[in-house]
């Protein structure tokens, strides 16, 4: 068990398909329940592609909707990751270490959905090379958009190729090199940063719209990003926990949770600040802020979202900091789900739709997505939880050898 | 007479091109591997000859460069072929231009809101000329209803609909302000948006991906997205067709008012304010000194919409 007498990249990857796709009937059920959510979804995109955006519910007015309200806050969970690595590789923290690949692969499986949620978002997605530099025209620096195009990737390619070099190390017995690595583990905690501020910046820098047009934007996308993230990952480490049988100990859960929250602190601290400056004087630039919170001029259709989501936040926030049970898995869970539901509904319908509404015009209306719009982000939601999935399942099955056999050694 | 008829006939092999480049290769090998999907794409049934030569093409038209990057050459080759298009989709003879802009031109536009009356031919002349879709009801031009004492259109109503002009109102139109610092143009992401040197703001409709983002940066909401394929009545269409301009839109692009470029380059007023009935609307030069515009700006008091966003309309309010 010990010894591992294949070698090479072939032998690597037959065997983490093979662990990946390895498991007993509830497994397969499950990934076929994924799977037959993202055909259903892939189906709808083709109804979407055929006639155009207009199969949405997305107008001139509301103009993003659901797709890019999806893509940014997932952006956020992926930016968690590092969450866990800046304890694990800077403040050298053992336990935390042992689960930072689960973080890196939360944030591969997020970055996928963003990638996907902004390309069924486009009007034209057989043009995108006319965005490549070299064949196309590339608007950089001036247009924050190819600024976020490049941190995404570029993010997405650290989070891929580090654990990949990692785990390629350990799946042949041997330590990873540390200076092969670890200055893009470095480089990864400011890029973290960066995918977040420039997924900010892209609202924040537009004077068109004035609810985005805030300068506690980004800041505050970091801070709910910090608590949703590690909400996320703290849901996989409870399945891993309870479904699998790599070690996860308590004291990672009880970590988590301090940077749950005090993330989540000092998010909804950010979020009392923006409501009072938007309602102590309201201005004719509070409209979105009234719309999104009260209704405006009998629209309401965000209304009961957002109290739900600043219920649910405060729920989470409350269950993680007094937390009685001491880590129980079920309750953490449900603390984790309804922080998470909470900031997502937050960060996405109630960050994206009000920037619209009103219209720079004055108009008010209310979006919702449509039947076809909703089961494409439902397959781009199963493909994620996938790729998270097939990626975690094989990373765990080499950490664990490589584990066993170092303690055999020694 | 015979040579117009051949080439009327031109097949996009024998249209001139760079002899043995990488790129005319790639096309060579991309129109036979088109014309071999041909019958797959379309159930190898409808129109025969005309398929293969359509998808032809289209192929060709995909690989195309954005508008600025085109060489003279380049220009005239896609014109070309987006008419001979035309003409095999639709069966419409449209003249397409790439006119140029001329020099010393910079254009401005002023809307005297003590004259207009709200009657909307503005509207109607601009989605004629502009060949606007009518499924969706597109309109490049608003006019709002506002109360006397108001100066600020977005309380004003954009959506009346009944007999004008009434009493102690006033009405504004808004539509693309063609903005000095436009924050439309420096959001774009493949730069498929840009201010020409006559300062109108175009669209290159084959190079926008369609991500919106010019739309969400505009303060005006003088952008339109194709949501579904536009529509425009056969009869109904204007053939007099500039490739910035007027021309034929598909779902999945931006598009916007150009200030009629397919008319004013040519000298011509834009259509809204030819249409004008009370003289409301103000269209010049604003580098000629003799322009009305010029007089406008001089001699009348001005102000524009937005003014501290730091966008530099050039799209002035004024009243007698």
């Amino acid at each position: 068990m010990n010894m591992n007498p294949k070698k090479g990249i072939g032998a690597f990857t037959s065997d983490c398909i093979r662990w990946s796709l390895s498991g007993g009937i509830g497994f397969k059920l499950y990934l076929i329940v994924l799977l037959a959510v993202m055909g259903t979804g892939l189906y709808a995109y083709t109804n979407q592609f055929r006639h155009g955006l207009i199969t949405t519910g997305m107008s001139n007015i509301v103009s993003w909707g659901l797709y890019i309200s999806n893509f940014t806050f997932f952006v956020g969970v992926a930016a968690a990751a590092v969450m866990l690595i800046i304890p694990a590789y800077i403040y050298k923290d053992q336990d935390l270490h042992e689960v930072v690949i689960i973080g890196e692969c939360v944030a591969v499986g997020a970055l996928v959905m963003c990638l996907a949620f902004i390309t069924v978002d486009m009007g034209g997605p057989f043009r995108v090379w006319h965005m490549l530099p070299g064949i196309g025209l590339f608007n950089w620096p001036s247009s924050i958009l190819t600024w976020d195009v490049l941190v995404l990737n570029g993010y997405l390619a650290l989070n891929t190729l580090v654990p990949l070099y990692i785990l390629y190390c350990n799946y042949h017995n041997r330590k990873p090199v540390g200076w092969k690595y670890k200055p893009f583990i470095f480089l990864s905690i400011f890029w973290a940063v960066s995918i977040h501020m420039t997924t900010a910046f892209l609202y924040q820098g537009l004077p068109a719209r004035p609810f985005w047009n805030n300068p506690l934007l980004g800041p505050r996308f970091l801070a709910s990003a910090f608590a949703a993230g590690p909400a996320v990952i703290m849901m996989v480490l409870i399945v891993v926990k309870l479904r699998t049988a790599y070690p996860v100990n308590n004291i990672i859960f009880s970590k988590l949770k301090r940077i749950i929250v005090s993330s989540a602190i000092i998010n909804l601290l950010m979020l009392f600040s923006e409501v009072f400056k938007e309602f102590y004087n309201a201005t004719h630039h509070s409209l979105s802020a009234q719309y999104l919170f009260f209704g405006l001029e009998g629209h309401d259709a965000l209304v009961p979202w957002i109290w739900t989501a600043i219920g649910l936040n405060i729920l989470g926030t409350l269950l993680f900091a007094f937390d009685p049970t001491k880590c129980n898995p079920k309750y953490l869970m449900l603390a984790a789900i309804s922080l998470f539901t909470g900031i997502w509904i937050e960060k996405g319908f109630g960050l994206i739709i009000p920037g619209f509404v009103p219209s720079p015009m004055g108009e008010v209306i209310d979006y919702s997505p449509s039947t076809n719009e909703l089961l494409i982000t439902l397959g781009i939601l199963a493909t994620g939880i996938l790729v998270v999935t097939l990626l975690i399942k094989p990373a765990l099955a080499i950490l664990l050898r490589f584990r066993e056999s170092n303690a055999l050694r020694s | 007479m015979d040579t117009s008829k051949k080439e009327g006939q031109m097949k996009p092999d024998d249209l001139p091109e760079e002899k043995s480049t990488r790129r005319t290769f790639i096309k060579k090998l991309s129109i036979a591997a088109a014309a071999g999907s041909a019958g797959l794409v379309t159930g190898g049934c409808v129109g025969g000859d005309n398929t293969t030569e359509k998808l032809g093409l289209k192929w060709e038209e995909y690989f195309k460069k954005n508008y600025r990057m085109m060489t003279d050459k380049e220009k005239k080759e896609t014109v070309t072929r987006l008419e001979k298009l035309a003409k095999l989709e639709d069966d419409l003879n449209i003249q397409m231009s790439t006119q140029e802009p001329r020099e010393k031109v910079l254009f401005g536009y002023a809307f005297n809101i003590s004259r207009c009356k709200g009657y909307m031919d503005c509207v109607e002349a601009c989605v004629k000329e502009n060949n606007l879709d009518r499924n969706s009801k597109t309109q490049y031009i608003r006019v709002f209803e506002m109360d006397s004492g108001q100066q600020d259109p977005t309380r004003g109503d954009g959506k009346y609909h009944h007999e004008v002009p009434v009493e102690n109102k006033y009405y504004m139109g808004i539509q693309c302000f063609h903005c000095e610092n436009a924050p439309c143009i420096k959001a774009c992401p493949t730069k498929a948006t840009w201010r020409e040197p006559d300062g109108i703001v175009v669209v290159d409709y084959d190079w926008c991906i369609g991500c919106r983002y010019c739309m969400a940066a505009c303060p005006y909401w003088g952008r339109r997205f194709n949501w579904g394929e536009p529509e425009v009545p056969k009869d109904e269409i204007n053939t007099k067709q500039h490739y910035l301009g007027n021309r034929k839109r598909m779902k999945g692009v931006m598009e916007k008012c150009t200030f009629c470029v397919q008319r004013t380059r040519q000298g011509k007023l834009p259509a809204c304010a030819e249409a004008c009935p009370t003289g409301s609307r103000v269209f010049g030069n604003l580098l000629d000194p003799d322009s009305e515009i010029r007089y406008v700006l001089k001699h009348k008091k001005v102000f524009r919409f937005k003014e501290e966003l730091g966008t530099d309309p050039k799209f002035w309010y004024f009243m007698d």
